[in-house]
This record gives C-alpha cells, sequence and structure tokens, in this order.
C-alpha cells in the first residue's frame, strides 16, 4: 500500500479568484450563532437541530470544495477594504487549510450530536451553542485568513471564544478561574502575534499571506528576524500549551467536556502548531528556530507524557497526553526537514481523532458514572462494554499501537529523529526523548484502561453505570473507526488528502514519503517495541502506587505552572498596581484637575518660550470703543461670578448669563449670527436647568466663614496663580494667532460649495447638516445620550436630609391667611405673576411657530434644526413655568423619550436613504419646491436630516428639564404634603 | 478689537480656571460655564474676526469667498454651544445626585 506521488508531476497551481464558497464559510457560522442567541434558551432539540445542520451544511461546503484545493491548488478570494493602508479581507483555503476545514467542521458536527446528551435540560444551551458555533467561525477564520492581521484578529476571537466556552459554567470558581488563566495566556500570545505580524508586514511590506510564504529568504536574512520568530513563537507556544506555557490546558478542563473534545484536542490547541506550520517555509530551518521550537517541543513532549502518568481525573489525563503529542509534532516541526513536517501534519489529523473520541468517551464515564476520579472508578467494561471497547481502541491509537492511526505518525516521528539534521547535542538526545516519551505514552494509555474498564469494582464508586444512548455514542464510534480505517489503510485514505496539504505548505520542496503499515524490520519498529514493552513494564511496576497517590508526579507535585502564573498576576494586576495607584494616583478631583490645567499651561508655555509670538503694536489696529465697554461689562460679569459662585449661587448665576449674553452679541458683531442665536437660546435653558437645581444645594451663608488656616490661604494664592497665568495666557495666544494672517484653509471650499452641492445659502447650516452631516449625527446621538443618562440618574434621586423640606419661601406663602382662603401650600402665592403666567400659555403658539420659522429658514438664513429645538423646548417649559407640572402633563402629552428616538431615527434613515439611490451615507440631494400660498422653499433632503436634529434637540432638552421638574413633585409626595399648581412652578 | 476680545476670553478663561479648581461642585459649573465661553470664543476667533461679513450667501451672481467670514470655525462653536449645554446639564444632575447620596456638595463627595 503506497501512496506515491512525485513532487513534479503537479506544479503549484495559481489560486482560483473569487469563490462565493468562502465567504459563506465564514459567515455562516456566526449568522447561525446569533439565530441560535433567539430561539429559548433552554430548547436543546431546536438548538442541536440547528446548530447540527448548520456544522453538516458547513462540512458538505468543505467537502465539495476538495477539487479546488487539491494537488496544491488554493481558492482565494479578496474582498477590499481599506486599499490605501493595504488591508484587504483576503480568504484562502489551500490543502492544508482544508484539511483543518474538516477537522473543525467534522469533528464539530460530532460534538454537537454528542452536547445535546451530555447538557443536561437545567443548562441554557443556547448560550453554549452560540459561543460554540462562533468558536468555530473563528477558527475557520484562523485557518483561512489570507491576511496576517486578519489572521490575528480571528486568532483573539478563538481565545475570547475559548474563555466563554470554558467558563459557561460561570457559577464554579474553577471554570472562572480556568476560563481567566487560558484567556490570560492565550491572549498574551494573541498580542505577540500581532506585533511579530506587524513586523513581518514591516520587512515583507504586505500582510498577505501569500507575498509574506514567497518571501523567506528576505524575513530569514532581515535583521528582525529574532524578534519575529520569538514573538510567533510566543503565540503558538501559548495557544498550543507548550512548555513553560502548557499549564493552562488542564486548569481548562473545567469546560464541559464537549468543550474540551472540540477546542483542547482537535481545533484550537492546534491553532499554535497550525501556526507554525503555516510560517515553517518562512521561519524554519535556522539554527534560532532548531534550539526554540526544539527545546520547547522536547521538554513539552516528555514532561507532558510524564505528567500525564500520575493525573487521578482522567480528563487530566488526557489534557497532559494532549501537551504531551502537540510537544511531539512541535518537536517534528523544528527539526525543519520536510519529512518532518509531512509526519507533523499527519499526527495533527491522527491526535485530533482519537483524542477527541476519548475525551467524549471520558464524558460518558462522568455522565454515567458521576465521577472522573481513576481511584473511584474501574471495572466498567462489565457494564459499558461498548464504549469501553471503543474507548480502549482509541487509547491504543494514542499509545502508538500498530493497525491504528496514532502507530502511523510515531512510527515517521521516531524515523524523523534518529535522522541527524542539525549537529548537536539537542539532535542526539532526539531519539531517546522520543522513546522514553513514547514510553510514557504507553504506560499513560494502560493506565487509562486498567483503572477504568478493567480491575475490580471499588466500594465508593458513586453510581451504577450503564451504556449511554446510542446518539451520544455515536460521534466515539465513527471517530474510533477512522482511526482504524486510517490506521490500516492509510494510502487509499487519507493519503491524497495529506499530500495536498503537504504540497501546499512544501510546494516543490515537497519530499518522498511512504504511507503504509509495514516497512521491514527497521530502527523506528524497535523504538515502538521497545516504548510498548517498557511502558506496560513501567505501568505494572506503578500500580499500586497510583491507585492510592495524589494528583500530580511525586516529588515535583508542589512546582506548578498555574501557581507561579497566579503569584504573577497577584504581582502584576494587583499589587503592583496598587503601589503605582498610591505613589501616583488620588481619587481627589482638585489635584486632578490641578495637574491637568498645570500641564496644559506648561505645554502652551514651552511652545511659546521656544517659537516667541512675535505680537504687533495693539495701537496699529482699529480700535472701536463700543467694543470695548462691552467687554469691560462681560470682564465684570465673569469676575463677579467667580467671586460670587460660593455664597451667592444665584447672583454668580446671574453674572454668569451676563458673561454669557456679553459672548452673544460679540457673535452677533463679528459675523456670527447662528451662533449668537443658538447662544441665546442655549443660555435660556441653562439658566432654568440650574435654577431648578439650586433648590437642593445646601444652605451657605457668608456669616459662619470660619478663619481660613494659612494653607486654605496659600492654596488659594497657588490656584489664584494658576487661573491668571492660564488666563493670560490664552489672552495672548487668542490676541496673537487673530492678528495673524489667515493661512489657506478649507474655509473657501465650504463657501463655493454651499449652494451649489449643499443647496443652501447658509453655509454654517449647510455645514452641519451636510458636508459634515456625519459629525451632527454623532453629536445628536450624544445629546441623546446625555439626556437618557441624566433621566436615568433622576429617577432614582434621594435629596439629602437637609434639602427634603420645602425652601423658606414656599414655608412663607403658606401663611396664617392658610385657613381663610382653604388654600394648600403656597396659597397666598396663587395669583403671584398672574398677568405674566396668562401670557406665557399664550406664548406657546407663537414660540412654535418662531421655531417653526427659525427651522425652515435654517438653510438659508441663521437659524436651523439646534436654534429651532431648543426654542421648542422653551416653548415647552414656559408651559411647565406657567402652570405648573400636573397641569401642563393634564393638558399636554409631553413624551420627550419619543422625540429622542423619532429624531435619531429620521436622521438616521435620511442618511440611509442615500443607499437606496447607490451613494454614501448622509449623501444629500437639494432642490426647491413650490408650495401653493407659502412659496418657494428649499426642500434638500438635508432638511429631512435638520428634522431629526430639531426634534432630537426638543426630546433631549425637554427630557432633561422635565426630569429635574419633577423632583419636586416626587418629594412632596413621598413625605405627603399636599400639592398645589406653584408648588411645584420652578 | 482683538486686543479686547483676547483680554475678555483670557478673563473668561481666568475665572473658569479659579472655579474649576474651588471645592464646590455650584463652583466647579459656573467655571466649566465660564471656561467653555473662552474656549468657544477662542476657537471662534480662529477664523479672524470680521465685521458684518457673515457666512450667508447673497442670492444670485458668483460667490466670492473673500466677501464671506470663515464658516468653519462657527460651526464647530455651534456644536460646541449645543454639547456644552449637555455637559453642563449631566454635571448638574450628578452634582444633586451625588449631594443626595452622599450630603455633602464637596466635589469629592465629603468635606475635607
Amino acid at each position: 500500500m503506497r501512496n506515491v506521488v512525485h513532487p513534479l508531476l503537479h506544479g503549484v497551481v495559481p489560486p482560483v479568484q473569487g469563490s462565493a464558497f468562502l465567504v459563506s464559510l465564514i459567515s455562516l457560522p456566526f449568522l447561525a450563532a446569533l439565530a441560535s442567541l433567539c430561539l429559548p434558551a433552554r430548547s436543546r432539540n431546536a438548538e442541536a437541530w440547528l446548530v447540527g445542520v448548520t456544522m453538516l451544511i458547513l462540512l458538505v461546503l468543505v467537502a465539495f470544495a476538495y477539487p479546488g484545493v487539491a494537488h496544491g491548488a488554493a481558492l482565494r478570494r479578496d474582498i477590499g477594504w481599506i486599499p490605501e493602508l493595504s488591508l484587504s479581507l483576503v480568504l484562502r483555503m489551500d490543502g492544508f487549510a482544508w484539511v483543518f476545514s474538516v477537522l473543525i467542521t467534522g469533528i464539530g458536527l460530532l460534538v454537537v450530536l454528542y452536547t445535546r446528551y451530555y447538557m443536561s435540560p437545567e443548562d441554557p444551551v443556547a448560550r453554549f451553542y452560540a459561543f460554540f458555533l462562533a468558536f468555530a467561525g473563528s477558527m475557520l477564520g484562523v485557518v483561512t485568513s489570507g491576511n496576517i492581521i486578519q489572521l490575528v484578529v480571528f486568532w483573539e476571537m478563538t481565545s475570547v471564544f475559548s474563555f466563554l466556552l470554558i467558563g459557561y459554567w460561570y457559577h464554579n470558581a474553577p471554570a472562572r478561574d480556568g476560563a481567566r488563566m487560558a484567556l490570560t495566556v492565550t491572549g498574551v500570545g494573541g498580542l505577540a502575534l500581532l506585533a511579530g505580524g506587524l513586523l513581518i508586514g514591516h520587512v515583507v511590506g504586505s500582510y498577505d499571506l501569500d507575498a509574506v510564504l514567497a518571501s523567506g529568504d528576505a524575513i530569514r536574512a532581515s535583521n528582525l528576524y529574532l524578534p519575529i520568530l520569538i514573538l510567533v513563537l510566543l503565540a503558538a507556544f501559548t495557544k498550543s500549551a507548550q512548555f513553560p506555557f502548557q499549564f493552562w490546558l488542564p486548569n481548562a478542563m473545567a469546560a464541559p467536556t464537549p468543550v474540551s473534545a472540540y477546542l483542547h484536542s482537535a481545533t484550537m490547541v492546534k491553532a499554535g502548531v497550525f501556526l507554525l506550520a503555516r510560517f515553517w517555509p518562512v521561519l524554519a530551518g535556522t539554527p534560532e528556530w532548531f534550539w526554540l521550537v526544539g527545546l520547547a517541543g522536547l521538554a513539552t513532549l516528555l514532561l507532558g507524557a510524564f505528567f500525564a502518568i500520575f493525573e487521578q481525573d482522567i480528563k487530566g489525563l488526557l489534557a497532559y497526553s494532549t501537551i504531551s503529542h502537540l510537544g511531539l509534532i512541535t518537536l517534528l516541526l523544528s527539526l525543519g526537514s520536510p519529512l518532518g513536517l509531512v509526519a507533523a501534519i499527519f499526527h495533527m489529523m491522527n491526535h485530533a481523532t482519537f483524542k477527541a473520541s476519548l475525551f467524549m468517551a471520558a464524558g460518558i464515564i462522568d455522565h454515567e458514572v458521576g465521577t472522573r476520579d481513576m481511584r473511584k472508578l474501574g471495572g466498567l467494561f462489565t457494564f459499558m462494554p461498548i464504549t469501553a471497547t471503543l474507548a480502549m481502541v482509541a487509547s491504543a491509537a494514542m499509545a502508538g499501537v500498530p493497525l491504528l492511526n496514532g502507530f502511523l505518525s510515531k512510527e515517521m516521528f521516531f524515523a524523523e529523529t534518529v535522522e541527524t539534521h542539525t549537529p548537536s547535542i539537542l539532535d542526539t538526545v532526539t531519539p531517546y526523548v522520543a522513546v522514553l516519551a513514547g514510553t510514557f505514552a504507553v504506560t499513560y494509555s494502560i493506565r487509562f484502561i486498567h483503572s477504568v474498564f478493567l480491575g475490580p469494582i471499588p466500594a465508593d464508586m458513586p453510581r451504577t453505570a450503564h451504556e449511554p444512548p446510542f446518539v451520544m455514542r455515536l460521534p466515539v464510534l465513527l471517530l474510533v473507526l477512522i482511526c482504524l480505517i486510517v490506521g490500516i489503510a492509510p494510502g487509499h485514505t487519507i493519503g491524497p488528502f495529506l499530500h495536498s496539504a503537504v504540497l501546499s505548505v512544501l510546494g516543490d520542496e515537497t519530499p518522498y514519503y511512504s504511507l503504509s503499515v509495514w516497512h521491514g524490520v527497521n530502527l523506528p519498529l524497535l523504538m515502538s517495541t521497545i516504548a510498548l514493552v517498557a511502558g506496560s513494564l513501567f505501568y505494572f511496576t506503578l500500580k499500586i502506587y497510583l491507585a492510592t497517590s495524589e494528583e500530580g508526579p511525586p516529588l515535583i507535585r508542589r512546582l506548578r505552572g498555574e501557581r507561579i502564573f497566579e503569584r504573577v498576576m497577584v504581582s502584576v494586576a494587583w499589587r503592583w498596581a496598587r503601589l503605582l495607584e498610591i505613589r501616583f494616583g488620588t481619587r481627589r478631583l482638585q489635584p486632578q484637575l490641578l495637574l491637568v490645567i498645570s500641564v496644559a499651561v506648561a505645554a502652551a508655555l514651552v511652545v511659546l518660550l521656544r517659537g516667541g509670538l512675535g505680537l504687533p503694536s495693539p495701537w496699529s489696529r482699529g480700535v472701536d470703543l463700543l467694543f470695548p465697554v462691552l467687554w469691560a461689562i462681560g470682564i465684570v460679569c465673569a469676575i463677579g461670578a467667580a467671586y460670587q459662585a460660593k455664597y451667592h449661587r444665584l447672583v454668580a448665576l446671574v453674572l454668569m448669563s451676563g458673561a454669557g449674553l456679553v459672548t452673544c452679541v460679540t457673535f452677533v458683531w463679528l459675523s456670527a449670527p447662528d451662533l449668537a442665536l443658538t447662544q441665546l437660546l442655549v443660555e435660556v435653558v441653562t439658566t432654568v436647568l440650574i435654577l431648578l437645581g439650586l433648590r437642593w444645594l445646601p444652605k451657605r451663608s457668608e456669616e459662619v466663614r470660619q478663619p481660613s488656616s494659612i494653607r486654605a490661604t496659600l492654596r488659594r494664592y497657588r490656584d489664584l496663580g494658576i487661573a491668571v497665568v492660564s488666563g493670560a495666557g490664552m489672552t495672548l495666544v487668542a490676541y496673537a494667532v487673530m492678528t495673524r494672517q489667515p493661512p489657506q484653509t478649507i474655509a473657501d471650499y465650504f463657501v463655493e460649495r454651499a449652494y451649489s452641492e449643499g443647496g443652501g445659502r447658509n453655509v454654517v447650516n449647510v455645514i452641519l447638516v451636510d458636508f459634515r452631516g456625519f459629525d451632527t449625527f454623532g453629536e445628536i446621538a450624544v445629546l441623546g445620550i446625555v439626556a437618557l443618562t441624566v433621566f436615568a440618574l433622576l429617577r432614582r434621586f434621594r435629596p439629602a436630609p437637609d434639602s427634603v423640606e420645602s425652601p423658606f419661601q414656599q414655608q412663607q406663602q403658606t401663611g396664617p391667611e392658610d385657613e381663610a382662603t382653604s388654600g394648600g401650600d403656597g396659597s397666598i402665592a396663587s395669583d403671584y405673576l398672574l398677568v405674566p403666567s396668562v401670557t406665557m400659555r399664550w406664548l406657546f403658539p407663537v414660540i412654535i411657530m418662531f421655531a417653526a420659522y427659525l427651522f425652515m429658514r435654517g438653510h438659508d438664513l441663521p437659524g436651523g434644526g439646534f436654534a429651532a429645538g431648543i426654542a421648542m423646548a422653551a416653548a415647552f417649559i414656559l408651559q411647565y413655568m406657567a402652570s405648573g407640572v400636573r397641569v401642563v402633563e393634564e393638558q399636554l402629552r409631553v413624551l420627550p423619550v419619543r422625540w429622542i428616538g423619532m429624531g435619531l431615527l429620521i436622521a438616521a434613515a435620511t442618511g440611509m436613504g442615500s443607499w437606496v439611490f447607490g451613494y454614501p451615507f448622509l449623501t444629500s440631494h437639494a432642490r426647491y419646491v413650490d408650495l401653493p400660498v407659502i412659496g418657494k422653499i428649499p426642500a434638500a433632503t438635508a432638511l429631512l436630516f435638520d428634522l431629526g436634529v430639531f426634534s432630537l434637540v426638543v426630546g433631549a432638552t425637554v427630557l432633561m428639564l422635565i426630569a429635574l421638574a419633577h423632583q419636586s413633585i416626587r418629594r412632596l409626595r413621598a413625605s405627603g404634603i399636599p400639592l398645589s399648581q406653584n408648588a411645584e412652578a420652578p | 478689537m482683538e486686543l479686547t476680545l483676547a483680554i475678555g476670553i483670557g478673563v473668561l478663561t481666568g475665572s473658569g480656571v479659579w472655579l474649576v479648581l474651588r471645592p464646590r461642585s455650584y463652583q466647579v459649573i459656573i467655571g466649566l460655564s465660564l471656561a467653555g465661553y473662552g474656549v468657544n470664543l477662542f476657537i471662534f476667533s480662529m477664523g479672524r474676526l470680521r465685521v458684518n461679513a457673515p457666512p450667508v450667501l447673497a442670492a444670485g451672481g458668483p460667490i466670492d469667498p473673500t466677501l464671506y467670514t470663515d464658516p468653519l470655525p462657527q460651526a464647530l462653536v455651534l456644536t460646541a454651544i449645543v454639547i456644552g449645554f449637555a455637559t453642563t446639564a449631566l454635571f448638574l444632575v450628578v452634582l444633586l445626585v451625588s449631594r443626595g447620596l452622599t450630603g455633602s456638595d464637596h466635589v469629592d463627595g465629603r468635606e475635607p
């Protein structure tokens, strides 16, 4: 049985362009994951059908793609993303990726079948299946990425979904810890891969995998080779649990068994060795590669096998055995010989089949007996003969017994270790270590079989086992059959696929190799025999000890990787972080602000001192007398507000508004009517808002002022100094800029195009709703979020105890006349400001009209959505002020949250509307429409967008104001005081 | 005119900075608003000061950009005014809730 394909017969076929198959392969799992989340959380049958059928479709898709990847050909699909940065999504499948895709989808399908019976009806399986599918999708993404950055993204996604799957039973602590450890270790590896990928991109000049694979010589010759190698190896070793990062894998065994069977045998841990094999043509063959990869592989191979012997947990044994087998693959890859690569790929496939079946068998045992502790198990063959037979065959494959697939790749491994590749001590010891590890593998395989299925039945076995449902056993059966068939007739079954895989990695370097069971009596066969005999003997020497021993190997039981990991984590994430926080951090606001401001001032000073300003004389400019008078008022207001803000809040507020008004007049003066309008309206609502808030602040009177300490006085002088310096600095900088000739700006572009392209004469408005519409969209979204936050914060508002009572003024209004007028709270003032309040009520339609006017003219004249929205909000607020909360809400249905929602929807829909016509988001179209009576009005789509802005601004402003105004009634309702109209009036 | 406005901006900013560094949350609110005026005027003034040249295009005829003031800083400031209002509102409510929870109107939620 020989399958010999001469490499020269099949040249490497160029990649086939464009394949919808690859896109559906990547997108289907994620879509199905979303669908699976939509099903009820515990609908195990519907979920299993959905996920099973998805996996089956994926498997069939992959199977039909084989002709496209056979004989060294590859499928490729480029999707342009950011071509300027040479970033595009490239999906690429060659023979090697195909083999992995079959493993991912095939074993995935079997695991789904198995999961249906494994999970308890109480488990929320929707979440499990969604993560499972998303993981499968990420894994497919890793193997079919044709771009290194994309590879890193999918790589990290596998880490994240593996974290979620390991921690699926988040109520138990080992699952959480194991998940966190796996994420930390593999996540760090992913970051290393990103750095390595960027370096590779830097050397090659492209992130495209085909380009990278074609420039192996350039990478190996580059002086960045060693950093690249170390970073890529860090990623591969963490993912594939290679020494010294092996510790996370045994801890990840807290995951549900289907996860272990899928992630920790067939897929995720294989991603590391996949990466090594993928970059093998680029990175391998140097002494650095040989030593780094070889040492890690050798250590992992031996330690994993040795540790596996002494595990008492079945899954622990399998986990260490997985580590050891991954070490074997790594060691094969380290040799740098094409034959080693062939053996490595072959062993990746074989290991996935037998180890997945073993994990599932372990799950069946756990499921049926209730324990995985081998000290409490025994003689299960009597109860479950079929499962036992299957598990025994799979273990034999793991041990490397002839006529099973594990034997074939192990023979190839032994043959490779005997060869001399790089003369060195490492090369010399490798065959001996290989035989020793083979011996250990036999020992732990026999141990598994003997202590679980044979021997006496322990008295403390939790419950009597019986065979699992047929469908739960079916996946194991199928995988074991594959082990057997491949083991007996490799050339006719796996041969062509293996060859395609090898050809796609090695290309013309593909060596001659023979896949057959019998090669005659030779050295590898002798090594296998020694391992089998010695392993059996070793087990029978250890048997008595193992039956009662503690978990873990003797003597070095205390030396555990996860302890060191925990130490490091505690130091870095807790102790050092705390130390830094204590040394450099403060939770007090004032020092933080002081730091921010000082740094800003210092940075400006540095620039100033280095560059200088070159100020012109102020007298050379024209002098306008009125403007300085205006600003004299503004300055007095600002300083007054600063001075009064502590003890006289209302005065400060009035003075602040004064400064605001001066700002507003300045805008009018200096040709910014839009700004003036908006500023004025915002000023109104801000004042109302702060007035509403004043009522909840504590009383503070100047009389109780205590003589301040020296420290406080010094602090004040320091702050004053900083304030003066920053003010003076702003003056200098502003003056320097204003007196300079403006550079060529993009202003002309906007002015010239506002009418011709935006259809509006008010350039500011056209910029907002058209040219920079996307920014405005983001901005109104922020406004909406702020309003909702304010609303949410106030729903749970509890006033401070000293603010609960009615304010002094309101108490005064409920005077002795109370009984006479039979009125309630504030009855004296019931007619207070009667005329203004009637006027305010009647102003409602007028202001609405004004807002509509502002809105309609916005595109051509000062106005627009922002200003109109705030004016509209002011109309509502006036009603509240005139009549009180209750009366207004009896008469008007004010639904600010709907206004916000409608606003965002209108703006978004307007933006998306341009997609219908094939333009990018928010492309506007403008024309004038002739309406009867009203006349010509502008009807740009930007106007619709502005309508969204308007609606959102109304909603947000009203929501904030009302939420605050409502606090007064809530308080009264809570304290049982009867309500009257004016009590709520702000 | 430039000098006057520059001094105005400086005073607004300085008063704002002084207030922002004070311990009472109401002072910080007033300070932020004052500093906001200063910063808005500063950004606005980056387009240079022009009198009687609003960026509202005359109807008909070719458009000469030199006749109009720079509209871009104005558009930026317009959104800044609205966002400034939102932050003031948010800060005010956080202040009130914090005072309700802690009983203190100190910026750190407790008296020093």
